[in-house]
């Protein structure tokens, strides 16, 4: 297990391997749908700061009020391979370390990783309540009004939370050799020629 | 047989309907993913997910928090006796849905999809869906599944023959589709899934069917000796597939395949799959003035 403190530097991200088990600390940005199309057609300043070498989580969480805080309740990754058309431009405008979600991301993404020096991170989907147990503190949140609460941006602090690295800053993806692989079995059983 | 109900009891039925359907999985469910984790190898990463998947589970029981944040298209079968409105169940079932979202068990998850806003409390057009059936039981019953967004985008239909799939008119041909979509469900549902198959019908009411598979038991068997050779052999290729876990590869890519079948017009043979990711939350009860019993 790799202990990685977030915000990070291109060195250390540039270590990682596919297959690196990773716990993360520090502070992360969740985003998903919404936000991503925010970022790439507005651009917004506010967020810069909050987004600079750290990563985004593909996340819609449960949350409940308390008082004049928020608490997560329910917050395991969603499907990142929606982001696609976006993330590679979000790496780059906004100096992003890492991406975590579920399901893994395509070859422009792959490439975006590389050239900025960045990572991919698979948390495992559905695992809701182990990774709001891990979010110790939401700082702030963007967009609530207007996106709702899973689309809002909530700029949080985690403590152990576990991912595994399935995409790197080497070319690397877990994702594409399952796929290969899983796809030739699926030729034989359907009798297609490979 | 008149059923006297009041209200507030079968809202409050709902609501707790909801909350376990939210927070905890039905045991067939757990039991088929414990099983699934002793196949897998010691120290693979498909038996560490399905580890970390088992103890999410336990402690989702524990605080009565949503075992996936994604809580999903809530959608009911409601039987009913003859004789009570299916307009005030409606209403009740909405209220409790409301309810619900407010206690947290559920995420706000209904979006207009003309204005982008979110409802903010699960409530909107056609959500929650709701199916009624009649039925010649002195009770109401209602199934709720609740069906996660990551796990819907990859459900898909096919309509026979595919050329591409080399797939016929024919159960061979059903098979076929099924290998298919598993393969490009992969990192989009979160596996290991369930497959929902239906056979025939139209392009709604053969999804419905399909989706209606998810409340059979997963341990149960078709009657059908040809379909039940169909679902076993299914689930022993899908398994071959090397997806594995979350898609990190191994040998649990699906739990269970259950197919329904219906008459189809001549011009038509649909296959609708439904994907199901391992968080199948799904519960019943029957509920009379009595007693409730939830499943």
């Amino acid at each position: 297990m790799i202990d990685l403190t977030l915000p990070i530097d291109e060195k250390s991200i540039r270590k990682l391997k596919v297959g690196d088990e990773v716990s993360l600390n520090g502070r992360l940005v969740t985003g998903r749908d919404a936000a991503h199309d925010w970022l790439v057609k507005e651009r917004p300043d506010s967020v810069r700061d909050f987004l600079k070498n750290t990563m985004i989580y593909h996340c819609g969480p449960v949350v409940k009020k308390r008082g004049n805080d928020w608490e997560f309740v329910a917050a395991g990754p969603t499907t990142s391979i929606r982001e696609e058309p976006y993330q590679g431009t979000v790496i780059q405008e906004y100096g992003l370390r890492g991406v975590i979600g579920k399901g893994g991301m395509g070859p422009q993404t792959l490439k975006a990783l590389e050239a900025n020096g960045a990572v991919y991170l698979h948390a495992i989907g559905g695992l809701a309540t182990l990774i709001a147990e891990s979010v110790v503190k939401v700082h702030t949140v963007f967009k609530l009004e207007e996106f709702g609460v899973p689309e809002a941006m909530w700029v949080i602090d985690v403590r152990d939370f576990p991912a595994v690295v399935t995409m790197d800053s080497h070319g690397g993806s877990l994702h594409e050799k399952i796929f290969r692989h899983s796809d030739n079995i699926r030729k034989k059983l359907l009798h297609i020629d490979v | 047989m008149e059923l006297d109900f009041q209200d507030h009891a079968f809202r409050a039925a709902v609501l707790e309907l909801i909350r376990r359907a939210s927070t905890d999985l039905a045991p067939d469910v757990v039991q088929a993913i414990q099983t699934a984790r002793e196949n897998e190898d010691e120290g693979s990463a498909a038996r560490g997910v399905l580890s970390a998947i088992l103890k999410n589970i336990e402690r989702a029981r524990e605080k009565s928090t949503p075992i996936c944040q994604d809580t999903g298209t809530n959608i009911y079968v409601v039987s009913l006796p003859l004789g009570i409105s299916m307009r005030r169940i409606e209403k009740l079932i909405r209220e409790a849905t409301r309810e619900a979202t407010e206690k947290v068990y559920l995420r706000p998850n209904a979006v207009d999809p003309v204005t982008g806003k979110n409802s903010g409390d699960n409530t909107g057009v056609l959500a929650p869906y709701i199916h009624f059936e009649e039925w010649d039981e002195p009770a109401i019953a209602v199934k709720l599944l609740l069906k996660g967004g990551g796990c819907e985008n990859v459900s898909t239909q096919y309509a026979l023959p595919d050329v591409t799939l080399k797939a016929d008119r024919n159960l061979e041909g059903v098979y076929k589709t099924v290998v298919d979509a598993v393969v490009k469900a992969q990192g989009q549902g979160c596996a290991p899934g369930i497959l929902g198959v239906g056979v025939g019908g139209d392009r709604s009411s053969g999804m419905m069917l399909a989706k209606k598979q998810f409340f059979r038991r997963l341990d149960d068997s078709h009657p059908d000796p040809e379909l039940a050779r169909l679902e076993s052999r299914l689930l022993k290729d899908l398994n071959t597939l090397g997806i594995g876990p979350m898609g990190f590869g191994g040998k649990t890519t699906a739990l269970a395949v259950k197919i329904g079948v219906a008459h189809r017009l001549p011009a038509s043979y649909f296959v609708s799959v439904a994907y199901m990711c391992w968080a199948d939350r799904k519960h019943s009860m029957r509920f009379t003035p009595d007693e409730v019993i939830y499943d």
